[in-house]
């Protein structure tokens, strides 16, 4: 599904990612752990296509194609979903129309003709129970005026919705209480299936206790330091990120 | 030193207005004549604004007085009415039923206009045939709404009076139907200058819709005076529509004067789509408690065109309300200036006022001139303004293409939301869509900021 081979990222002149390596098959569940800057939601924005980022090495192949070569549009129609970490707030543009525009053009892409209005607000109230949200989100502004849980889980509606290949996750339990972090868990669990990978970019262990990983990785000056599997983000719970540190011979790079 | 060019100067048209004079509609007509004179002699005095005046800092009108435009004042052979028929099939509202009145340069043309149905207590009809047959009912209110001292684009419009749209909707009387005003340019060849003058009276009580568009039936160089009076008496209420969406090598000055009386309320929506250099002032005059006005407008510039918007709304007496809301959308070369100015004088307590002007540029090389003006003279009052220049949020534009929106479809789709307020607020649903169609056609190039 994605295979990620030596990696630089740079940014306004800095490296954030340094020779990052990664394969996720088919029906995976990755997490990417690490500390503040180590490159972690970089690294979500970078396979989205946000081009604020420049790849100065290395290589992303998704499904046997060149991910850096294609537009971030062209990615999202080929299966690509990036949950943000700070969903943007778009006044005068509803969730629904915007909604109905990237269904179509991932439908166009795949050949498939436009959902015609009833077939989409069957599709809509189908995908709103899944993240226990309201019709009402629908009409209201892109993200305008929702709170931090609100937004996260219009994140998770919209990849409902849009059936991706590869979803990435970056940071979406930051800001979540307790109970809007169960509701967003079990929506990604309710679209785990063997045809899906998901990356999930996360601070915390907390998440992964509702979605559990096949792999965790630990990231930490722009590179993978260490990869396991579910355990390794319990004792990185329990050790904290400097635990890593002493377990790679490397030194670290330490970032402000 | 001293160039030579041919460009032209009041003067040209204080000489034309004396030549057409005695055949101007009731000429003859002693207070009628004594008004035309005052004008003429306003415009003498003044002359055509410059950038000298304050008031046209901005607005640069060398490319009108390059230029000698040569007034329509009666209709002429319309030897071809069909090409403005056939413009007017095209650039109809879809599914507008409003009573239609149609202009040529300016001059009514009765054949093209539908005004056969209209409900008792309600006269439409051309300026200069209520001229011709009733002068004296015009006496008191024509020119009661201009600013004291006019500039000499009104003040010419006021020396000549030939022809516009007269509306009255008589007491208590309510008008769903909205009476569209139509005015087209660019029909009688090159360089004609044409000079509507429109009087709106609205008494106590009533409730109506007047929608005033200016579209060039020709590419022809033109340029389009037009002044419109609004009178509204006690609790009387009008929305008012105008939309400007001439060909690029047209001029419009335009002007929209109003005197408010008690509990009255007027919306005003103003919508420029097109033109080559458009400048549009309004003035609102609060005379009574309870008033109310809110003004809304949306601009379009592209190419090199320049649209500049002068508002002034005086809050007289007490208790008044006044809203205002543009918004701009420029592109490319394009200008813009927004002056808005709002007046609370002494006795206008508890006066409560609001004012923004927004800006989206969508090129490097666009530019805006933005002016936002409070001048308070009472001491318990309310009063907001503020103004913005920005551009298409990147992050924004990155979601929806994240979405897999394309990237000029997510800059269209962004640039649209930016207007989307102003256009919510029209009320006629025909209308509305019409204007959302206009304003998604213009900006359907949208390119990529670079």
């Amino acid at each position: 599904m994605l295979s990620v081979t030596n990696l630089d990222v740079a940014v306004n002149g800095g490296m954030i990612l340094n020779g990052l390596n990664l394969e996720v098959q088919a029906g995976e569940v990755h997490a990417i752990m690490g500390p503040n800057g180590s490159g972690k939601s970089t690294f979500a924005n970078v396979l989205a296509g946000h081009p604020g980022y420049e790849v100065t090495a290395g290589s992303v192949i998704y499904e046997g194609q060149d991910l850096l070569q294609m537009e971030p549009e062209e990615r999202a129609r080929q299966g690509v979903f990036l949950a943000f970490q700070y969903p943007v707030e778009i006044p005068g543009v509803s969730n629904v129309y915007m909604l109905k525009a990237a269904v179509n053009e991932i439908r166009k892409h795949r050949g498939e003709s436009e959902l015609d209005a009833v077939k989409f607000l069957k599709l809509v109230r189908e995908k709103l129970k899944l993240v226990d949200m309201k019709e009402e989100f629908m009409h209201r502004a892109v993200n305008e005026g929702f709170s931090g849980g609100e937004k996260k889980r219009n994140e998770i509606f919209q990849m409902a919705m849009l059936e991706p290949k590869l979803a990435i996750l970056d940071e979406t339990d930051s800001g979540l209480d307790i109970d809007a972090l169960k509701v967003v868990a079990q929506g990604v669990n309710e679209l785990r299936d063997a045809s899906r990978s998901i990356v999930i970019v996360t601070h915390y262990q907390r998440l992964l206790d509702y979605i559990v990983p096949d792999y965790v990785h630990v990231l930490a000056g722009g590179r993978v330091l260490k990869s396991g599997g579910k355990e390794l983000a319990l004792e990185l719970e329990e050790h904290g990120y400097g635990w890593i540190k002493d377990q790679t011979a490397e030194p670290l790079e330490t970032r402000a | 030193m001293n160039i030579a060019a041919s460009s032209t100067d009041a003067a040209d048209y204080v000489a034309a207005q004396q030549i057409a004079a005695d055949a101007l509609p009731a000429a003859g007509t002693p207070w009628l004549d004594a008004s035309r004179d005052k004008a003429k002699a306003i415009l003498t005095d003044v002359g055509l604004p410059t950038t000298r005046l304050e008031d046209w800092k901005y607005t640069n009108t060398r490319s009108i007085t390059r230029s000698k435009f040569d007034p329509v004042l009666r209709s002429e052979s319309w030897s071809d009415t069909a090409v403005i028929e056939q413009l007017i099939e095209q650039l109809k509202v879809p599914e507008l039923k409003s009573h239609r009145l149609v202009f040529a340069d300016g001059i009514f043309v009765s054949g093209l206009s539908s005004d056969a149905d209209l409900p008792r207590g309600i006269r439409v009809m051309s300026m200069a045939q209520l001229l011709q047959s009733e002068p004296e009912y015009l006496k008191s209110a024509l020119g009661s709404a201009l600013p004291e001292s006019p500039h000499g684009f009104t003040a010419m419009n006021s020396s000549f009076i030939s022809d516009g749209a007269f509306v009255e909707i008589g007491a208590e009387v309510i008008l769903d139907k909205p009476i569209e005003l139509l005015f087209v340019s660019a029909c009688s060849g090159k360089d004609r200058l044409g000079l509507p003058r429109n009087l709106v009276l609205c008494r106590s009580g009533s409730s109506a819709t007047v929608v005033e568009r200016y579209l060039s039936a020709t590419k022809s160089r033109s340029l389009t005076n037009a002044v419109t009076e609004v009178i509204l008496d006690g609790s009387a209420r009008l929305n008012h529509y105008r939309v400007v969406d001439e060909s690029a090598d047209s001029f419009h000055v335009g002007g929209l004067f109003v005197q408010q009386d008690q509990s009255s309320r007027l919306d005003a929506c103003s919508v420029v789509l097109g033109g080559g250099l458009v400048r549009n002032d309004v003035l609102v005059n609060l005379n009574a408690p309870g008033a109310a006005v809110d003004l809304t407008g949306l601009y379009l510039g592209r190419g090199r065109s320049h649209v500049d918007n002068h508002t002034h709304v005086v809050h007289h007496t007490p208790d008044g309300t006044s809203r205002e809301h543009y918004k701009g959308i420029l592109d490319d070369r394009s200008r813009a200036v927004f002056h808005g100015r709002i007046t609370v004088e002494s006795g206008a307590q508890q006066t409560d006022s609001e004012q923004s002007n927004q800006n989206l540029l969508l090129s490097r090389d666009a530019e805006v001139d933005t002016k936002p003006q409070l001048e308070i003279y009472a001491d318990d009052v309310k009063c907001a303004h503020g103004a913005t220049v920005g551009q298409l949020d990147d992050g924004a534009v990155f979601y929806l293409r994240a979405r897999g929106v394309g990237e000029d479809e997510a800059r269209k789709m962004l640039t649209l939301a930016f207007a989307a307020d102003v256009l919510a607020k029209i009320e006629q649903p025909a209308l509305k869509g019409y204007l959302e169609h206009c304003v998604n056609d213009r900006l359907s190039f949208v390119p990529r900021t670079s």
